[in-house]
């Protein structure tokens, strides 16, 4: 027994390697096979909700007014310019998969100098689609940053906006719990009037957006539906100043885009209004069903969280790279295994980019 | 899959950039229907929501073109053994199957509970309030 020596390599990837592609690389090919099924999940789970939301009525997010901000184009010029920014971001991933694959092909010719030049522009390509997704998160996260007021409802009067009931809302403002946050106790109306009882206040916050200047709002359609008495009284639309080139407001938009350019009228609208800011947590957002902005974080979060992980792992590649662990070990077949890994999280922004911001 | 050709990868990189090239023109063509969908039910004289139904299967079909490209390119799939390729794929029998079954699931559960806030009644899925 003593004498038999045994073969680790034979025992790890057998006399023939299965599918004749080596054990890393077919543990690499199971795991991501799993990953995809988990990315699949959520975004059927994405489709499923979106269609009940639409089917029940509700209006979803469209992202060609959600995703609308530009580095410096919004900073300094206050221009809106939807989805070239997440076409930048798309652009920059399809890129560092190209300089991963031109990697794995320099690893193929054994070339340390080449394998370790791509693998850093893979890595600063990886790291150029975070900052980019941060950027991206805290406008999602502040929204209107702008600003956006809360009109009274009946300040429409005599102007024809279409579908004017389904952009309106109940706003309420908070009575008890926490300054900021905690559980409100009660419910205060625009008239004066307080909604009090727990079972009323625990189905109204249920369903209503609580914006970031504290007020509680609640769809005026989905207020209709929990018949409580009073509730659907006094309305609010909310409206989004316009503005010019230079800055100046001239005007408001509802939620649809419908814009409001008399003057006269929007001053007169304004006066009484409150302000918000707008925006998304995971209990409310200000762009569709609360259930649209859980899923963006949760997806693009997963998402990111990959694209840090790889970058972790290119790291930790290009560092070995330079040690001359590879060349020591004969082959460069670990810039195969990472390279297999980035290319998925390019694959799984090709679908993430479709069903979260095209269709 | 190493193939060091005499030509010392030129070959391979050529096709890298060829299929780099395919996916960005793919990215810019969506881009370019994203940006003009608006017109098309006018143009093609049909309905919002046909058109709608139309750009959105457009999209899912250029969608699975490129992630065919970066499976079979990139990840090299299409140059592995064809028993390999399958092992992979074939599970994804199982999404195609849940992906039909939550869509249309979707659906029934929203029409659910818009048909009972129509008879004025509180969410199915709802506690009841009582006064």
């Amino acid at each position: 027994m003593a004498d038999v020596s045994v073969d680790k390599k034979a025992l790890i990837e057998g006399e023939r390697p299965l599918f004749k592609a080596s054990y890393g690389k077919l543990m690499m090919w199971f795991f991501l096979v799993s990953d995809a099924f988990t990315f699949s999940a959520l975004l059927i789970a994405y489709g499923a909700l979106r269609v009940s939301s639409v089917s029940e009525g509700l209006a979803w997010a469209k992202p060609e007014e959600v995703f609308t901000h530009f580095p410096l184009l919004y900073e300094f010029f206050h221009k809106d310019s939807p989805l070239v920014f997440v076409g930048l971001m798309t652009f920059i991933l399809i890129l560092s998969s190209v300089t991963m694959v031109l990697a794995v092909e320099a690893g193929h010719r054994k070339s340390k100098k080449e394998v370790a030049k791509w693998v850093r522009f893979t890595i600063i390509g990886g790291v150029a689609f975070l900052s980019c997704q941060a950027y991206e998160w805290y406008h999602f996260i502040l929204g209107t940053t702008d600003g956006a007021y809360l009109v009274d409802a009946r300040s429409f009067d005599g102007i024809n906006v279409p579908g004017l009931d389904e952009l309106s809302y109940v706003v309420m403002e908070p009575v008890g719990g926490e300054e900021g946050h905690g559980t409100p106790t009660a419910l205060k109306l625009k008239d004066g009037s307080s909604i009090t009882n727990p079972d009323y206040v625990k189905g109204i916050l249920k369903r209503s957006s609580h914006w970031h200047s504290g007020v509680y709002a609640i769809p005026f359609k989905e207020a209709a539906k929990l018949n409580i008495p009073g509730l659907t009284r006094t309305q609010s639309v909310v409206v989004y100043p316009v503005f010019d080139n230079t800055g100046e407001a001239v005007g408001v938009r509802l939620n649809n885009g419908y814009p409001i350019n008399d003057k006269k009228k929007v001053d007169a609208m304004i006066k009484t209004a409150a302000t918000t800011d707008g925006g998304a947590n995971l209990m409310a957002n200000e762009y569709g069903p609360p259930a649209f902005a859980d899923l963006f974080f949760f997806v693009t979060g997963f998402h990111g969280t990959h694209v840090a992980s790889g970058v972790v792992l290119l790291i930790i590649l290009l560092l070995n790279v330079n040690k001359g662990t590879y060349e020591k070990r004969g082959h460069y077949e670990m810039t195969e295994k990472v390279g297999l890994y980035w290319h998925f999280v390019d694959l799984v922004w090709v679908f993430v980019f479709t069903f979260f911001y095209l269709v | 899959m190493a193939t060091t050709t005499g030509d010392g990868g030129a070959e391979t990189r050529k096709a890298i950039y060829r299929t780099a090239l395919i996916l960005t023109a793919l990215t810019v063509l969506e881009f370019i229907i994203a940006f003009t969908k608006h017109t098309y039910a006018g143009i093609l004289g049909i309905n919002e929501s046909t058109a709608q139904t139309l750009v959105v299967i457009t999209f899912v079909i250029l969608t699975i073109f490129k992630a065919f490209y970066i499976v079979a390119e990139f990840m090299h799939l299409k140059h592995e053994i064809r028993k390999l390729a399958l092992t992979i794929l074939v599970p994804f029998i199982f999404i195609v199957w849940l992906l039909i079954g939550m869509i249309l699931e979707g659906g029934y559960w929203g029409s659910q509970d818009a048909k009972s806030s129509m008879n004025n009644q509180t969410y199915p899925s709802e506690e009841v309030f009582v006064g």
